[in-house]
């Protein structure tokens, strides 16, 4: 078993740019992103794993970031919201006013970006399997439900 | 109506800026993870500070040791309750920062850590250790208010509070609010005595719960060189911070900048002041450097405030035919340890307290009472949702002991221009239309078709109906302000001191502003950031005011921009002022649209062709003040408390499952009159998203305790909000009798989409079951525990038994 101490630097690929950062074994990705590489676009609601607010890609599959630890992440892809620009399921959260206050949204689209991805065309029950892990405290769902909708239906990129 | 269009526009509708789905202002940001919250602020030097906070519900503190806590690498130092011997509070001072002597609620902060980094900080927080020797707790209103209850607030009679509180010392009452209107002792003395009328009586309760913004609080301070605070706050209320902070504090108001940009939803949870005083506070200790004070998810639940809980109890006389003839209600609020906005919460259900029927003689007596739970503060709805619930399900046991239609029942006795509210303030006639609201909600639950399916042996669907009218509790001054600049394109900037916390108002603001001038919203730039000492005073975004208050500041902003922009043309365009219209992004003759300028030839000043240049920068300014508010009399509460009341009703349909009690909501319904709708789709937004809070409220929302007053649930793990997949269908009408003082006819719909769901849901689940539940939350396990408590599920009545209008 490799063993860890001290600040350790070690080399993180987030949205296909590499950063070097000074980490130490306990540190969660969700810190990394927002204070070592100061990518503030994945938010902290919980740090317990409930809410999925810190929601990022790794390796293309949603996981809460408040979960991971940042060495977990070495050497695999990490997309944060920061990596996705002007994607179908971003245009959809705007066209179906998916969001409002917002803090979610990050986490939301990512995820959805995930099941997209996987399944372009998802049923309801999968739909709900994928997102039920977020938390929404302003829509009520009825919009974001719509914005899942509208970017199965775009074209694919 | 305020703000018509200037005159009749060939390309009337084109534009189409009021009632038209304008694209949200803050959508690109938003779902890029661009927009900056509070704590998305980095700040050179800053340290962090962490809460240590009381493990026990009431006690009094014997030591607070901070050696080991001191001794860890990064710790800058640990504050106690000692090191600030000062009160805070909104409307009563009664909250020192940190707790002084004495805890009252389970996760009130003791101390805090300031340390370099947050981990160091938390790590420290742990090692700080705290002697407590604990009392026996005050668990509710009424045990707070029996005789030899522990006082929580022996000192209450010296706090400091507004006179519209009236706090009774050497009791646990911070505020009474009371409603005397008519005779209603005289009504029920009859009724009890003839068969004329009939008497119905209920008691409610539900426990304390939490706003769960998806952005827990953070407060940010630094103090300059020069003596200046700057406090950075996910706060619905900087110019409320600004002016609590000055009065409890000492601190000159222009020394004090508050900014906010984002906020991360509220619900009330964000109004008022928060943790900006600690923060500004540990700050100063630090030689003004910046202190982030930031929630983690447990404290933001537990040691900020959250919801009041409720007992309450209802007594109606009505007619045989139904007609509403007096009431006498109680409602005892929980503010927990401490008063906060609860002393005004209760007040709001005093004057409120009937929900929008009409009943000539009323008493009531609305109480925030001290506890020992989490204290509570502003919550979407004020008061409103407490009041609604339980005029609600007295509401249906009327209906059953006169074997009316509940919902024929509520249109009987709907309130209508002339008829006066509780506090005796005579409704006008910009006053909805309650009764097509009733209407719509039926209508769309499809009540006709009946109020109680049987859909198999274990299986049933149910209805619920309920009405609901709020009025913005807010001071009888309640200002805001704006102002427009312009740009050199001919569009324009506006300034307001609104806070946007999710509800979209920078967008509806700029629809209003581009009405007035037949421009497209996107020529008016709204800025999304508020600070005190550049914004335009604003009381608070709070009590679904913003909308008609900064609307209307807008309005008269675009008005003194136009009478200046007028000024500056008439001279190039040789003609008088009174000539002139400004629209399209054009000023012109009004009669002669060919002669005309456009706005970037003028707004900055007029520059004749030989260089000679009149006018300068044109700065529209705006204000409002809230028009003919009144306190209310101590003795009987007469006077206009409300800006505006804002009517409607919910119809809900659950189906329930008889064998466990599991349940689904599938449908809910709102028909409320706004007024008018200045944007269907953020309106729909605002309303659904309160229904889903209404329905978590109702159905699962609520702190749970031990038997020592400590909180099992505060997390968002064990306290579960409504998850993607759990919501119903949800059913929105929106009814527009005009709001003839709001912008363009509009009205406050922010909250309103709550108050009337625990109604709405406890009628459905009441029927499903064929028991009066009159306690929240309704949980699947208290639904089992009514059905076994009522015998068997066959005691279900049977469909054709349906009390729906159908049957």
């Amino acid at each position: 078993m490799k063993r860890y101490d001290g600040l350790l630097s070690i080399e993180l690929a987030v949205n296909g740019e590499r950063y070097q950062a000074s980490v130490t074994p306990g540190d969660t990705l969700l810190h990394s992103l927002r204070s070592t590489l100061g990518l503030t676009g994945t938010k902290l609601g919980c740090e317990n794993g409930d809410c999925g607010a810190c929601t990022v890609l790794l390796e293309g599959k949603p996981v809460k970031s408040c979960y991971t630890l940042t060495l977990a992440a070495e050497g695999r892809e990490i997309t944060t919201i920061e990596g996705l620009r002007e994607t179908p399921v971003q245009q959809a959260f705007a066209a179906a006013y998916g969001f409002q206050c917002g803090y979610c949204t990050p986490g939301f689209v990512l995820n959805t970006h995930a099941l997209l991805q996987r399944h372009p065309k998802p049923d309801e029950a999968t739909t709900r399997e994928w997102l039920e892990s977020n938390l929404c405290r302003c829509t009520g769902y009825e919009t974001i439900a719509e914005a899942v909708q509208l970017a199965s239906e775009s074209e694919p990129q | 109506m305020i703000g018509s269009r200037p005159h009749p526009h060939p390309s009337d509708g084109a534009v189409g800026s009021i009632g038209s789905s304008a694209a949200r202002k803050d959508a690109p940001d938003k779902v890029h993870g661009r927009t900056r919250y509070t704590d998305d602020h980095r700040l050179p030097g800053m340290l962090h500070a962490v809460l240590v906070t009381s493990p026990v519900a009431h006690a009094v503190i014997t030591e607070v040791r901070t050696t080991a806590a001191r001794a860890l690498p990064g710790v800058r130092g640990v504050l106690t309750g000692r090191d600030f011997p000062l009160l805070v509070g909104l409307y009563l001072g009664d909250k020192p920062p940190l707790a002084r002597d004495r805890v009252r609620y389970f996760g009130e902060p003791v101390a805090a850590v300031v340390a370099d980094t947050e981990r160091a900080a938390h790590a420290a927080a742990a090692r700080v250790r705290v002697g407590y020797h604990e009392q026996p707790p005050v668990r509710s209103p009424r045990e707070a208010l029996a005789p030899g209850a522990p006082v929580l607030h022996p000192e209450l009679e010296r706090y400091v509070h507004i006179p519209a509180i009236m706090p009774e010392p050497g009791t646990n009452i911070g505020n009474r609010t009371k409603i005397r209107k008519g005779d209603p002792e005289a009504v029920f003395a009859e009724a009890a005595s003839t068969e004329v009328a009939v008497v119905v009586e209920g008691s409610y309760s539900f426990p304390p719960a939490d706003h769960a913004a998806m952005e827990p609080r953070v407060a940010i301070a630094e103090i300059c060189a020069d003596g200046r605070i700057v406090i950075r706050s996910s706060t619905q209320s900087p110019y409320g911070v600004r002016a609590i902070m000055s009065r409890c504090l000492g601190i000159p108001p222009g020394k004090l900048t508050v900014a906010v940009a984002e906020v991360g939803g509220g619900f009330g949870g964000k109004a008022g002041v928060q943790l900006e005083p600690l923060a500004y506070l540990l700050s100063r200790e630090f030689g003004g450097r910046p202190v982030r004070l930031a929630n983690t998810r447990e404290h933001d639940m537990v040691s900020s405030p959250g919801a009041p809980g409720l007992q309450s109890r209802v007594r109606l006389a009505a007619g045989r035919d139904g007609r509403l003839l007096a009431a006498d209600i109680e409602f005892l609020f929980d503010s927990g340890g401490y008063a906060d906005y609860a002393v005004n919460v209760s007040r709001a259900a005093a004057y409120s307290c009937t929900g929008p029927y009409r009943i000539p003689h009323v008493k009531a007596d609305s109480l925030s009472v001290y506890t020992n739970h989490p204290f509570a503060t502003a919550y979407r709805g004020f008061g409103h949702i407490e009041m609604s619930y339980s005029i609600e399900r007295t509401m249906e046991q009327l209906a059953e002991r006169l074997e009316l239609d509940p919902v024929a029942l509520r249109r009987l006795n709907a309130v209508q221009p002339g008829d006066t509210t509780p506090s005796q303030d005579e409704l006008d006639p910009n006053t909805g239309d309650l009764a097509a609201c009733i209407d719509h909600a039926a209508e769309a639950i499809g009540w006709e078709n009946g109020a109680l399916t049987r859909l198999d042996e274990r299986t049933v669907r149910a209805k619920g109906l309920s009405c609901f009218w709020k009025a913005p509790a807010i001071p009888t001054f309640t200002d805001a302000g704006a102002l427009i600049s312009f740009n050199e394109d001919g569009s324009l900037n506006l300034i307001t001191g609104a806070v946007e916390i999710g509800q979209g108002i920078y967008t509806g603001l700029a629809q209003i502003v581009a009405e007035r001038l037949q421009i497209s919203p996107e020529e008016v730039h709204v800025v999304s950031e508020v600070m005190t000492d550049r914004s335009t005073h604003d009381w608070t975004t709070a009590a679904s005011r913003t909308l008609f208050m900064c609307g209307r500041a807008a309005l008269a902003a675009v008005e003194d921009a136009v009478a200046q922009i007028r000024q500056v043309a008439a001279a190039p365009l040789r003609c008088a002022e009174e000539d002139l219209e400004v629209a399209g992004a054009r000023v012109f003759i009004a009669d002669d649209p060919r002669h005309g300028l456009a706005l970037a030839e003028v707004a900055n000043g007029y520059v004749y062709p030989d260089g000679n240049a009149i006018g300068g920068p044109v700065i529209g300014r705006g204000k409002y003040i809230a028009r003919h508010l009144s306190h209310l009399d101590p003795e009987t509460g007469a006077g206009r408390p409300g800006l505006e009341w804002t009517l409607g009703a919910e119809a809900v349909e659950v189906e329930v499952d008889l064998r466990d009690g599991r349940f689904r909501v599938l449908k809910a319904a709102c028909a409320m009159d706004v007024g008018k709708v200045i944007n269907p789709a953020l309106a729909r937004g605002q309303v659904v998203g309160a229904m889903a809070m209404g329905i978590g409220y109702t159905t699962r929302e609520a702190f749970e305790f031990d038997s020592r007053e400590r909180v099992l649930n505060g997390n968002l793990r064990d306290y579960k909000l409504l998850r993607y997949g759990e919501h119903p269908e949800y059913i929105v009408r929106f009814v527009e009798t005009p709001q003839n003082d709001g912008p363009y006819g509009a009205r406050g719909l922010g909250e309103q989409g709550i108050v009337g769901m625990p109604g709405a849901l406890s009628a459905a689940f009441s029927r499903a079951i064929g028991v009066q539940l009159n306690e929240l939350p309704i949980t699947p396990e208290r639904l089992w525990l009514a059905l076994e408590d009522a015998g068997s599920p066959d005691r279900v009545p049977h469909p054709e038994a349906s009390q729906g209008a159908g049957s």
